[in-house]
């Protein structure tokens, strides 16, 4: 049997706006509807503007997520308040949807360490960079909970190049020895900044990969919101229960570049992708449905998408107006009290700024 | 019963036992545990089989298996099993096996153990040791034997501590684990079993970055860590009978170093000899040479002397004693630095 028929893609909204299926009717409340919408449409304009600002040399290095929104949202609005979360760089979004702060993500952009944290409240850690090296907190984030007999569960964000590292592995198989409490949600996005996933595995799905671990694996289309969201929301009941992990592949289209550092067309027909976006944009199929539902409320999306608008204009004018950064912020947070040579080197620093 | 209570505290104060090294760090994790609920034990064949040393004999027994965790063989993923563990508030105590076999659990310490603190400006840290058994000697398999210490006192964010005998094994220990921040704690494997002393029942702790003297002198300093101790004590040893009398340091901590005991020796002597079993090049012996440079150049009688591992891998074990340094080795080092 092909793998991709023995892990089928889970759909519940396909891609022209249409329920796949009537089970799913009670899924789809008018609220839900929107408040999805609002997210990710508030998550593009977050994600635009960052592109624009690094454009104009407002900020560094910026990684988008364009088309990744119907992955990070649906996940995101399934975790409970006190659940904890693992992303990657390129899981901004989730942050943002999460609970993450607009303010602090902008911060992190700019290479201020002050923003690397998403938030003080959610337990959000900050963007992993080295590649699939959260998996293993996840797990440990979770065992915690168990070991506290608590009902909090724990999400590791991670993209398909990362199910080459030792660290998918190592992660996973604990937690499936240990069953915590844990969500391993995976956004394929074909690619690995220039590597396509034929290169990265021999494997068709990553979904597959559970067997190994005697743990279920979901593929769902990340373009659909309501698939993802009901898949994790279905992988933490199932981590609540004490059933253990599930590795979840959203499969998804990453219609950028890997980071404003990358010339996408290098290796993939851009031309194609932007065919495609016309088809899959996980936001336009949610303009579908509601117009297919009749819901779609011209006065609502347009005072929403101003109201996003303007958050973001507010929260970019916080960023380029936040106090200089203080070198000392290098020096203190390394140690609870700092050694005797960082003590001394920072002295060093402040004396010579001083002249 | 309050009375009661503080007769028993008392006795236990003045208890002592009889321990080696190793039955000094299974005391120390056995009082961690028992005192401390946020507390637990992770590694490979720690649970039933007490570890392949023994150091956690008996604790799985004691304190089950959720706090004393036999994990799959997998160095990262439980390093950074642990590193979830402790920013959910626990203090997880990770053993490897042997120090040759952290290299895996590498990046996750380089990455994130000893950057948690830094990139969340104190909002999560890490509370969390990582054991090792270090070092050649005792005639193990290839890999087994290696002296990595350089490796880490040269990475920001990680402590790095080394006892040389069951008093400060114990004391460190529980030093360490109460430490709010990362600390690698490395087990001179050599050492585990040599000698006895008295220990004490009760908890106490030996504080971090400070070395002691092992032995007062006049003419040269000597300073050691972990298994080369003794070797340093025997060469001053055999020194006296020659009518010079040495110092014997054991730094204890190597990062943060104890800058003012090299420093308050030296300054004394004016001689210094360091030894490590470690490779020469990028050793913390240079690190030590530039910290007796920085603070007591002017006092030198001679140059420091080195006495180290060679920038080889640790050789298989028919030549390891080759490898190693020896008190013959270092007694050679403290005439040049006489004669210079």
């Amino acid at each position: 049997m092909k793998m991709k028929e023995k892990y089928p893609l889970m759909q519940i909204v396909d891609s022209s706006g249409n329920l796949v299926s009537g089970q799913y009717e009670s899924q789809l409340s008018e609220e839900k509807i929107k408040n999805f919408f609002y997210h990710m449409t508030r998550l593009r304009t977050y994600d635009r503007r960052g592109k624009a600002l690094q454009r104009q040399g407002r900020i560094g290095t910026y990684v988008p997520f364009e088309g990744q929104e119907a992955a990070q949202v649906g996940s995101a609005l399934a975790l409970d308040d006190n659940d904890w979360m693992f992303p990657t760089y390129r899981d901004h979004g989730a942050a943002l949807a999460f609970g993450g702060d607009l303010d602090r993500l902008l911060l992190y952009w700019n290479g201020r360490v002050e923003g690397a944290l998403p938030s003080q409240t959610k337990r959000i850690l900050p963007a992993a960079v080295p590649i699939a090296t959260q998996l293993p907190h996840a797990t440990g984030a979770a065992m915690a909970e168990q070991y506290k007999g608590s009902n909090q569960a724990a999400i590791a964000y991670f993209g398909d190049g990362a199910t080459s590292e030792g660290d998918f592995h190592e992660g996973i198989n604990i937690a499936s020895v240990f069953k915590a409490p844990v969500v391993f949600f995976n956004q394929n996005n074909g690619y690995a900044i220039s590597v396509p996933i034929e290169k990265q595995m021999n494997s068709e799905t990553i979904a597959q990969k559970a067997v190994a671990y005697g743990i279920p694996g979901i593929r769902v289309d990340g373009m659909d919101v309501f698939a993802v969201h009901l898949a994790v929301q279905e992988a933490l009941e199932r981590a609540r229960r004490g059933e253990g992990p599930t590795l979840i592949e959203a499969v998804v289209c990453r219609f950028g570049p890997h980071t404003t550092a990358d010339d996408p067309t290098k290796y993939r027909d851009q031309e194609k992708v932007e065919k495609m976006r016309e088809e899959i944009d996980p936001i336009v199929r949610l303009e579908r449905l509601m117009k297919n539902k009749n819901i779609w409320d011209e006065n609502w999306v347009s005072q929403m998408q101003h109201e996003v608008e303007v958050e973001v204009n507010d929260a970019v004018e916080r960023m380029e107006n936040h106090e200089k950064p203080d070198p000392s912020v290098m020096f203190d947070y390394v140690f609870e009290d700092p050694t005797w040579s960082i003590q001394e080197q920072k002295e060093d620093l402040l004396e010579r700024s001083r002249f | 019963m309050v009375m009661t209570d503080n007769r028993i505290r008392e006795q236990e104060m003045f208890t002592t036992n009889s321990y080696t090294v190793i039955q000094a760090i299974n005391d120390g994790l056995k009082t961690m545990l028992a005192t401390n609920k946020k507390v637990l034990l992770l590694g490979e064949d720690i649970g039933v089989n007490g570890g392949v040393f023994r150091a956690t004999e008996g604790l799985q027994n004691e304190f089950g298996d959720h706090r004393v965790i036999d994990t799959p063989l997998s160095e990262a993923g439980f390093v950074g099993t642990a590193v979830g563990m402790a920013l959910n508030g626990l203090s997880p105590i990770v053993e490897i096996q042997f120090l040759g076999f952290i290299y895996p659990a590498y990046e996750q310490i380089a990455t994130h153990v000893s950057r948690m603190r830094s990139r969340t400006l104190g909002k999560y840290h890490l509370p969390m040791v990582i054991r090792a058994p270090y070092g050649a000697g005792v005639g193990a398999p290839e890999i087994h034997s290696d002296s990595a210490e350089a490796l880490f006192t040269h990475m920001p964010g990680i402590k790095v501590v080394c006892p040389s005998n069951a008093y400060d094994a114990k004391g460190l220990l529980i030093a360490s684990v109460e430490d709010p921040d990362p600390v690698l704690f490395l087990e001179p494997m050599r050492l585990y079993r040599g000698t006895r002393q008295e220990v004490p029942a009760n908890k106490y702790s030996v504080e971090l970055g400070k070395g002691t003297y092992i032995k007062k002198g006049d003419d040269v300093s000597i300073f050691a860590w972990g298994a080369m101790v003794p070797v340093a004590e025997k060469a001053a040893i055999d020194m006296k009978k020659e009518g010079y009398t040495c110092e014997v340091i054991d730094l204890r901590t190597l990062y943060p170093l104890d800058k003012e005991i090299i420093a308050e020796s030296v300054q004394k002597t004016g001689r210094a000899i360091i030894v490590h079993e470690a490779h020469g090049t990028g050793g913390v012996g240079s690190e030590i040479t530039s910290i007796i440079n920085d603070t007591s150049f002017l006092y030198l009688k001679s140059p420091v002397e080195r006495v180290t591992g060679f920038d080889v891998p640790v050789p298989y074990f028919a030549i390891e004693h080759e490898y190693l340094p020896t008190p013959e080795r270092v007694k050679k080092a403290i005439k040049k630095s006489i004669e210079f």
